[in-house]
């Protein structure tokens, strides 16, 4: 053969692979609504960035008749690329072959770009759409998970890892999507669980949906298992996008900066806030009028509302930013608000991104469901997370602090470095109805009119202890801001704690309450 | 969830103070809590009922057997907590029965 043939011979053989499931398989997937998986890879990649390895993998089964099928690329493209230029490793199950099922070669091509994401220290990007193990390959398949759960768990800190769920992920194969830091969700698209409704039906005659069960919107809001939701797969990919631009390529790294810009917002930041503080407003408002061009970009935003989570820029350098949410729950500490914060907070912590609080909580949610659904040990994790991290930490009070709540949300005491308190702050160790209640239990209860002596007494502790000021005599609270001063402070902030080196006992790894 | 600014506010009692905010759908739905009646045997598991050993008004000795309720393919025992009579069986051979079941009343 000539060179020239050779090249034609090679041209011919991609061409046959890169069609995947072919042009039925193909125009089914459409019909589903979905792209092809190389599609959504060059959707996602900076264009002409796409390098492929393995497309030439051929599966080893030879039971069942497998030995006479041709599975191409074995169901799983793999490669690398770059998103607005960041290096990124990528992986995308190809569901136009058997159902993008998960056998021996495939679960290989995946973990071999799993283990040049981590040695190449850049983020690695999975595309989820498979209908599960390739049951024609018994064990093997089950081997592939293990070994695919066992990476994303070596790389868990060290590489961002991002887990995009386009089609069915059931079964062992949730695992690894949440083993990783981000899960993205697509409307109509996305499902996801352990035992599918036909178990379920046959072993507990429960009639459940596909879409009830395990849809986008069950993660996005009812399980907290997936952290982005969107309507449609090419809004998926620019949240992806987005996200890659705020976080850096490894735990070595910090995220890179981009130019500064001021908020766009341009009112007074205190009218946000009502002056009676049992009014609510909402938090990510705040946020907005403090970050870069008032761009906040919120994580888990459809989950325990009552805690708001995300990324956005002080003088263009990233930082993660932790709110309590006056508007939901009156911004309680619960369970589910104290697991996704801690967890951002790991993983800000993981990866060099300074944590922001931005606190107004009136304590924990009572109750005995919460009691009972352990509301110690999740507590706790937030405790633990704030304790553990060394990246710089900034708490603003902006309302209320009471009690367990004041301790938790990054108080002087488990670390902050930086505590600021708007002069409306109140922190104390109950609000002044309740303390009163207890403190001047007897003057109340002696008194002829006793709501008159309560409202006396809750005013006499609201002037002598719901202040910040009790806290700043201590040093507790390092300044009483004026709440315009705030973005100039955290900037400064920020900017003071760039070389902060904190460190915490030689240990293998401490024991979060996991 | 929406953030329309006043829409779905209502009084949210933390302690001692009232807080105007929104709820959450799973606050909503939470299950309220209700003591357990130790005259009453529940479903740990859901599962099938697939055998019954006593009958209504049998006197029944402590640990003995009341019924068979498989569930993962395990037949599991389920046993008379302490000596009693049984007052009423709510279930029968056969039947497919959720978590938290009455399956039988003891008295």
């Amino acid at each position: 053969m000539s060179l020239k043939k050779h090249i034609l011979d090679l041209r011919k053989r991609k061409e046959q692979v890169e069609k995947g499931g072919g042009d039925r398989a193909i125009e089914k997937q459409a019909a589903m609504g979905k792209m092809t998986a190389r599609e959504r890879i060059l959707a996602l990649v900076d264009k002409d960035s796409f390098t492929e390895y393995d497309l030439f993998v051929e599966h080893t089964a030879r039971d069942f008749g497998m030995d006479k099928k041709q599975l191409h690329g074995d169901g799983v493209i793999i490669g690398t690329g770059t998103i607005y230029g960041a290096p990124i490793c990528i992986f995308a199950q190809d569901f136009t072959v058997a159902g993008g099922s998960l056998g021996l070669m495939h679960a290989r091509k995946i973990t071999k770009i799993m283990d040049h994401a981590l040695k190449m220290r850049v983020p690695l990007i999975g595309i989820n759409d498979s209908g599960g193990a390739r049951i024609q390959e018994g064990v093997n398949s089950l081997a592939g998970y293990g070994e695919i759960f066992y990476r994303n768990t070596l790389a868990s800190g060290v590489i961002p890892q991002l887990s995009v769920i386009l089609g069915p992920c059931a079964g062992g194969a949730v695992y690894s999507p949440a083993l990783t830091d981000f899960v993205f969700v697509v409307e109509n698209i996305s499902k996801m669980f352990i035992t599918g409704p036909g178990v379920i039906e046959s072993v507990l005659g429960e009639k459940i949906s596909m879409e009830d069960l395990g849809g986008a919107r069950v993660h996005a809001e009812i399980t907290g298992n997936a952290h982005f939701f969107s309507d449609s797969e090419t809004e998926c990919f620019e949240q992806i996008k987005k996200l890659i631009t705020f976080i850096p390529w490894n735990n070595g790294k910090k995220a890179k900066a981009f130019p500064p810009k001021p908020p766009k917002f341009k009112g007074k930041i205190e009218d946000i806030i009502p002056s009676d503080p049992k009014t609510p407003y909402d938090v990510r408002d705040v946020i907005r009028a403090i970050v870069d061009d008032s761009d906040f970009f919120e994580i888990q935003d459809l989950w325990a509302a009552n805690i708001v989570i995300g990324f956005g820029r002080l003088n263009g350098e990233t930082v993660g930013f932790v709110a309590n949410q006056p508007l939901v729950l009156a911004g309680v500490l619960d369970c589910d608000s104290s697991d996704k914060a801690a967890r951002f907070i790991r993983y800000c912590d993981a990866f060099n991104i300074p944590i922001i609080t931005l606190e107004d909580m009136p304590g924990y949610l009572p109750g005995v469901d919460q009691e009972h659904a352990g509301v110690i040990r999740h507590g706790a994790k937030v405790l633990y997370a704030y304790s553990e991290a060394t990246v710089p930490k900034v708490t603003v009070i902006l309302r209320k602090a009471y009690g367990g709540g004041y301790i938790a949300m990054n108080s002087r005491h488990l670390g902050a470095d930086f505590m600021f308190a708007w002069p409306m702050a109140e922190i104390a160790v109950m609000g002044p109805e309740g303390a009163a209640n207890i403190i001047f239990k007897k003057d109340i209860d002696e008194a002829e009119d006793k709501d008159a002596m309560r409202a006396l007494k809750v005013e006499e502790y609201k002037e002598k202890f719901a202040n910040p000021y009790v806290a700043a005599a201590k040093g507790y609270i390092d300044s009483v801001i004026e709440p315009s001063e705030t973005r100039e402070l955290l900037l400064h902030a920020i900017e003071v704690s760039a070389n902060k080196d904190d460190h915490r006992p030689a240990k293998k790894h401490g024991i979060p309450p996991f | 969830m929406s953030t329309k600014k006043t829409e779905g506010l209502v009084d949210f009692a933390i302690l001692s103070m009232k807080y105007k905010t929104k709820l959450t759908k799973k606050f909503e739905n939470r299950v309220k809590y209700e003591a357990p009646n130790p005259d009453h045997i529940l479903s740990y598991i859901p599962g099938t009922i697939c055998e019954v050993f006593v009958k209504e008004g049998q006197k029944v000795k402590e640990g003995e057997s009341l019924l068979i309720l498989e569930a993962m393919k395990m037949r599991n025992q389920i046993t008379m907590p302490r000596t009693g009579k049984v007052k009423s069986i709510k279930v029968s051979q056969g039947d497919r029965i959720p978590k938290n079941q009455l399956m039988v009343e003891i008295e």
